[in-house]
């Protein structure tokens, strides 16, 4: 008995102490944020400012899906003020919940950075690359756009994650650069060359410095940590298609306020915040993005986004991901 | 008839007619059965959203392909899970093996490595160009090791993650076992091997049985582990749909058919336990087990015993802590984060409480009442532990938000995803130690003027001691690594050990998530000791 009767009264001692949420925001000073951008990437954002204004801010970090699914679970009753995400997909995806941001907000931005509809503003940027191992390939290698790929040549040498959400993104780029038809010859002259297939980008990128594969399809900023972490000795650097097209995409991370929220003061001072100039530069020199506000310079090793050969898309014309799964199925790329 | 006596048909009906179980044991049964059936109804509700679509998916021939190798990985695990973990439970609970308890710590430890650091780590050890392969490089001219990627490293992972379930619900079986019927067999003449194979092994059918199945269950759950070795399994495509989808119904649809997979395996166990009874009719089962005096075989003993754990958990750890060492030598800033590591005892230590208590009543009516009910509670229970967690969190968001605000994003809402997640574990490791009392001794309580609570609690709950632990322990290690149900259900703020590893992983900081994860392995690795040092034998 005694060993049952422990294990209730610690039970019943912990249901009722519980209870730690915030309740949704009638005080107002505090937020509630919901960020698909993990706690090592913008924590200490997060905390300047909430030193910098005072107001309490709670945090609930996970992925940018998994928050995405739980807020339209959520629907009216989210306790979320704020949604910061990795990507347009899972901003589009909850923006029926969403309440426009202020003009004053959005023109800090450029236009195609932002969601047409004005639900959400772009805040930082990556740009899609091909990472390279440098002990067997320099640039010159390597060809001017990703068609190049398809050649028998690249056969068993190239890593790609086509689960990844800034990958589909790429993609939903070729069909609108390339169109439906040859998008999926692409596709299936990648599939020939039996790329290797990674959950992410993170092992990608490491995949190529161990030799494992010689070319990569990534996100830019991956390179940047693990040079932080192992030193210039690490043996990979990015390669940005200098014909440019859909290889040579940027993708944004963004913010959105949900109409849910009685709490739009405090929001929009945290959308202001993230688009001011010392929170661009902490993207800067912090995870290695590109920043999104006016004037500010790109972290050192990190190619200048004028530099790149940025095709003229908006994050609009990115939007339709499930006609993008769809080619990718069709293709036996994804189940 | 009255309302009462409607009431007591309905209940012999579903548990099998014999006798009514009391209030005690029906009532908090049903309640825990409500609780697992939550994220069915869910991914129902969800499915039939999505229209036609679902069946289209299923039709694909690639599914087709995905289930035929997620069968094929779920049969390997378990066997070698079974071969791995037989020697291990038997050598830690009947023998006189040198560092007997520290071997028990040690070789459930390895539960506690979150698959996707596992996955991480293999492919570090002994993927192209990995650490293997440049430390044979120069010595043996070793330019190339078998590609560690596909069914190979899948399996080999999965099997050194989970073979402690084994481990576990063995030894508490073997703890259990009426030494006297393994006395009158050597006593009719049987040697030691014979008797091994003719009574004991038979006996541990029940928990071979069971931890199997959580071998099995928990192979078919994983993501973090397949996906980085590039083996396709069944819960990679539902992770396809809901992670780069964004398509909760497509998920829910294809969560649905994992269900029925889930299930079938479950019958397959059933099937194996058979109608036979495992207790012994004398009240000698307290009686602690003749120990195995191994002379010079400790010295083979010792060396298997080695090599399990310096496979399964040193070299896992000294790949972590190269990480560490390296990360601190570029510079990396190296935080120790004791809040999380006192949120994640804390949480794991709750959790595995509450879902040893909602065992119980479930686990006293499948022993002593075994009818429909217990067996559809324990089927679902099962169901919880297959799903994957992304499925689980997201019904109890529908649940929470929609119905119970005051509770949503609370430490009692996300004790209740664990318990549903977890039940099944508690309820293998309680249920096979209960199977091994005889019902008789309780009725002897009873005579004696005892309510059959009093009875159950006074005299089996103590005798079920060891099960009650090991279920416990299971529990309590699953819950230190748990990520999805944890990020989304857990009160805003709170961090844990699990969430930690995450953040700076997803981000490629090796360094910083290498920390915590052997954090996590030291922070798990002392409670178990504490339990395994109060244990009797």
């Amino acid at each position: 008995m005694g060993l049952l009767a422990i294990m209730l009264a610690v039970l019943l001692a912990a249901c009722g102490g519980s209870g730690g949420s915030a309740g949704p925001g009638d005080d107002p000073g505090s937020l509630t944020v919901y960020s698909g951008r993990s706690d090592t990437l913008v924590g200490p954002l997060l905390q300047g400012f909430e030193d910098a204004t005072g107001i309490d801010v709670s945090v609930k970090y996970a992925g940018t899906p998994q928050l995405a699914a739980t807020i339209l679970e959520e629907g009216g009753n989210t306790p979320a003020d704020v949604f910061f995400a990795q990507d347009p997909g899972g901003l589009s995806a909850v923006s029926d919940l969403m309440t426009p941001l202020p003009d004053s907000v959005l023109s800090k931005v450029p236009q195609w950075a932002s969601s047409p509809s004005g639900d959400w503003a772009g805040v930082s940027g990556r740009a899609r690359t091909v990472v390279y191992n440098t002990d067997r390939l320099t640039p010159s290698d390597l060809p001017a756009d990703l068609t190049g790929f398809t050649n028998p040549k690249w056969k068993g040498r190239i890593g790609w994650a086509p689960a990844n959400a800034s990958f589909q993104t790429m993609v939903t780029a070729m069909r609108v650069m390339w169109g439906e038809d040859e998008t999926l010859r692409w596709l299936e002259g990648i599939q020939a060359n039996e790329p290797k297939v990674y959950p992410k980008n993170t092992p990608i990128v490491a995949a190529a410095a161990a030799g494992e594969i010689d070319v990569g399809l990534v996100n830019h900023y991956y390179l940047h940590r693990f040079l932080a972490e192992q030193g210039e000795s690490f043996a990979a650097r990015n390669y940005h298609p200098t014909a440019g097209g859909p290889g040579a995409i940027v993708m944004v991370s963004g913010v959105g306020i949900l109409s849910a929220s009685n709490n739009r003061a405090n929001a929009n001072r945290f959308v202001e915040f993230l688009l001011s100039e010392s929170s661009q530069q902490y993207f800067v020199d912090e995870t290695f993005e590109y920043p999104l506000a006016a004037g500010i310079p790109v972290a050192h090793g990190v190619t200048p986004l004028f530099e790149v050969n940025t095709p003229d898309l908006s994050s609009a014309d990115l939007a339709d991901l499930e006609g993008t799964q769809k080619l990718l199925r069709s293709a036996g790329v994804i189940p | 008839m009255s309302l009462t006596s409607i009431k007591t048909v309905g209940l012999r009906l579903l548990t099998g007619g014999r006798n009514t179980p009391p209030v005690v044991i029906w009532a908090p049964a049903v309640l825990v059965g409500a609780a697992l059936l939550l994220p069915l109804v869910y991914l129902v509700v969800r499915t039939l959203d999505s229209g036609g679509d679902v069946w289209d998916l299923l039709y694909r021939q690639r599914v087709a392909a995905i289930l035929g190798r997620t069968i094929l990985l779920i049969i390997s695990v378990t066997a070698a899970s079974v071969v791995l973990a037989l020697p291990l439970a038997w050598l830690t609970a009947r023998t006189d093996i040198p560092f007997r308890r520290g071997w028990i710590v040690l070789s459930a430890l390895p539960l506690v490595i979150p698959s996707y650091v596992a996955g991480f780590i293999v492919i570090a050890a002994l993927g192209p160009r990995g650490m293997l392969q440049q430390a044979l490089e120069s010595p043996f001219n070793i330019d190339r090791l078998p590609d560690i990627h596909g069914f190979a490293g899948a399996m080999l992972t999965l099997t050194f993650l989970s073979f402690p379930y084994v481990v576990l619900t063995v030894r508490a079986a073997l703890l259990r076992i009426d030494p006297s019927l393994e006395e009158s067999s050597r006593g009719l003449g049987m040697g030691s091997w014979a008797t091994f194979f003719s009574v004991t092994l038979p006996l541990l059918r029940p928990g071979i049985a069971a931890g199997g199945l959580l071998v099995a269950l928990y192979t078919l759950s994983d993501f973090g582990a397949v996906s980085l070795l590039h083996y396709e399994t069944f819960t990679w495509a539902i992770f396809v749909q809901y992670e780069a989808a964004l398509d909760r119904t497509l998920g829910a649809g294809l969560s649905l058919a994992l269900v029925v997979l889930a299930l079938a395996i479950v019958g397959l166990e059933v099937f194996s336990r058979g109608r036979a009874r495992y207790y012994s009719s004398s009240t000698s089962a307290s009686r602690p087990p003749t120990i195995v005096r191994l002379g010079t075989w400790r010295w083979p003993a010792l060396a298997f015993c080695t090599a399990v754990v310096a496979v399964s958990l040193a070299a896992p750890m000294s790949v972590l802590g190269y990480w560490v060492a390296r990360g601190i030598s570029a510079g990396e800033p190296v935080n120790v984060v004791w809040e999380a590591v006192g949120n994640s005892v804390y949480i794991a230590a709750l959790a595995a409480t509450a879902a040893v208590v909602a065992a119980l009543p479930v686990a006293a009516l499948s022993v002593r009442y075994h009818g429909a009910l217990s067996g559809l509670l324990e089927r679902l229970s099962y169901v919880g532990f297959a799903l994957p967690g992304i499925a689980i969190a997201l019904a109890l968001v529908f649940f929470g938000a929609r119905y119970a605000p005051p509770l949503y994003q609370t430490t009692g809402l996300l004790l209740l995803a664990y318990v549903v997640l977890f039940l099944s574990p508690a309820l293998g490791a309680v249920r096979t130690s209960l199977l091994q009392i005889s019902p008789r001794i309780e009725e002897a309580a009873r005579s004696l003027g005892n309510s059959p609570l009093r009875a159950f609690s006074s005299v089996t709950l103590p005798v079920a001691r060891p099960g009650l632990l090991a279920g416990w322990a299971l529990v309590f290690l699953l819950v230190m690594k748990e990520l999805p149900a944890t990020l989304i259900l857990s009160p805003i703020g709170f961090n844990t050990l699990a969430t930690s590893i995450w953040s700076a992983a997803s981000e490629a900081f090796f360094a910083r998530a290498a920390l915590p994860a052997l954090l996590l392995i030291a922070a798990s690795a002392i409670p178990l000791a504490f339990l395994m040092l109060r244990e009797r034998r």
